[in-house]
């Protein structure tokens, strides 16, 4: 360790959220997990470590090694295996997780963090809208209005124009007026001008609570593509603030369209000169043998705990963000 | 020239945008959970001074820019461009009217400026916080009149006109603040 490095760790040893911030995010933790038991879902715990790792190109995993040297992934969501369970028959399950993702450092960013997690069989993705938004009139204490639109409705009316309609050059110009500089084309470009229409332009206007959904279906992950005109993926989020707090889908329960859609994936990673990543084919034996017909949602507690704060940064509700640990 | 990746990216750091130096001055990581991940830098532009907004997509490889902060004596001025020299190396610097601006006003011989240079040519200067100044033309002062506040015009030896306090005269050697372009006081020959 460098002088400055052990003089900076030295003055680092105290925690960046207050102890009043923390008593405030046990009482919280308390309150979801009274959530779920009360309504008779089940609280599980997945490996943190595994073979397969996420394929979202997005998404880069850390990756740890036994002695042997076999690599093991700190998982960057616990997804996979909670639908093993849900295919083994557990029922409505949910859990509250460290996941790890890296490079991902900012205000709103830490490369680990804490998700919350659930799966409801039988249900769609509209009625876990319905149970995400009884959750929050829990936690936030206040039955504030929420308001649902697609993707398309909310592009157009904040961002002034159709994302499935508008021509990707039209799109690209819209985008550097809006301040993007690219060093070059990049390849799935359409979807980089989407993501930076939605991010700078769209989602700084949603004001309170708002679920997006209706996905184009380049953006459908691990979501069903329904075949509407134009088709769209059955996933939605959830925008507090305009602070992405959530992502859920009505899951993709296809084990033929999982493994399409993976190698899919790891096509896009060769040709951005990304890591492959190894299938999880325990997943895919899972879908093979029957994932129930279902909808499962991921909700980031940092930054759900720190818009219940009233804080701009999650380092404010966590003991040690990574510049501590 | 080197590259800096958006991960290198930090308050100071100095980059090419648009063909401009630029300093950044908060960088900003923004990435949708199942998206691209983008860096939104705001900067500033070092020939124009002018803070602008940019957005980067995470992982692309931004043009170094070659600049520098010196400490460079002022020379003189050849009615055209100022000339400045590092008092270390001797070595000189020529500055055109555009990099000077209206540090202009506050230039006296032999003071001591912070200069930026890009690729070794200044682009911007900026005068000491303080300078002191002959008087070379005010109305004739009102003596013992301190207190009132009121002020006249007065032009100093650089050729800038600025506000003095009535008792100042011709010929006096006042303190100026030249962030402010502000009267500060009479300074003792």
């Amino acid at each position: 360790m460098s002088g400055d490095a052990r003089e900076n760790a030295a003055g680092d040893w105290s925690p960046s959220a207050s102890l009043a911030a923390l008593r405030e995010r046990a009482r919280l933790l308390a309150l979801i997990r009274d959530f779920f038991t009360g309504r008779g879902v089940l609280e599980v715990e997945t490996p943190a470590m595994a073979h397969a790792g996420a394929s979202d190109i997005h998404i880069a995993s850390l990756a740890t090694r036994n002695r042997d040297g076999q690599p093991f992934y700190l998982q960057t969501s616990p997804e996979f295996a909670m639908k093993r369970l849900l295919a083994a028959g557990s029922g409505p399950i949910y859990q509250v997780c460290r996941a790890f993702r890296d490079g991902e450092h900012g205000r709103l960013h830490n490369p680990e963090f804490t998700l919350l997690e659930w799966y409801r069989p039988g249900f769609d993705e509209h009625a876990l809208m319905d149970e995400l938004d009884a959750l929050l009139v829990q936690l936030l204490g206040s039955a504030d209005s929420n308001r649902r639109m697609t993707y398309r409705q909310a592009f157009i009316e904040l961002g002034g124009i159709d994302p499935f309609e508008v021509s990707t050059r039209a799109l690209h110009e819209h985008a550097g007026k809006r301040g993007l500089k690219l060093a070059q084309d990049h390849p799935g470009e359409r979807d980089l001008l989407l993501d930076f229409l939605f991010s700078h332009i769209v989602q700084p206007a949603l004001e309170g609570r708002v679920f997006v959904y209706d996905y184009p279906p380049s953006q459908a992950a691990l979501a069903r593509v329904r075949a509407s005109q134009p088709p769209v993926a059955e996933r939605f989020e959830l925008f507090l603030d305009g602070v992405e707090i959530a992502n859920g889908y009505h899951e993709l329960t296809d084990a033929a369209e999982q493994r399409r859609r993976f190698n899919a994936d790891n096509r896009a990673r060769e040709q951005r000169g990304l890591e492959q990543m190894p299938v999880d084919e325990r997943l895919i034996s899972a879908l093979a043998h029957g994932l129930p017909d279902c909808a499962g949602v991921a909700v980031g507690l940092d930054r759900l705990f720190m818009v219940a704060a009233g804080e701009s940064s999650i380092e404010a509700v966590m003991a040690f963000p990574i510049s501590r640990a | 020239m080197a590259n800096y990746s958006t991960s290198e990216f930090k308050a100071g750091l100095k980059i090419m945008i648009d063909n401009d130096p630029c300093s950044i001055i908060e960088n900003e990581f923004v990435k949708p959970g199942k998206g691209q991940a983008f860096n939104r830098v705001k900067f500033r532009n070092l020939k124009t001074g002018r803070v602008i907004e940019r957005t980067f997509k995470s992982g692309d490889s931004v043009e170094a820019a070659d600049v520098l902060e010196a400490s460079l004596q002022y020379l003189y001025n050849d009615g055209e461009e100022w000339h400045f020299m590092d008092e270390a190396s001797y070595e000189q610097y020529t500055a055109n009217k555009d990099s000077v601006g209206d540090a202009a006003s506050w230039l006296r011989e032999q003071d001591t400026c912070t200069v930026t240079l890009w690729n070794a040519l200044p682009i911007l200067v900026v005068p000491p916080n303080f300078v002191t100044l002959t008087v070379s033309d005010t109305d004739p002062g009102l003596r013992g009149d301190t207190a009132s506040g009121a002020t006249k015009p007065a032009v100093v030896e650089t050729g800038a006109t600025i506000k003095v306090p009535l008792f100042v005269e011709e010929g006096e050697l006042i303190k100026i603040d030249t962030r402010t372009g502000e009267y500060v006081s009479r300074v003792k020959q």
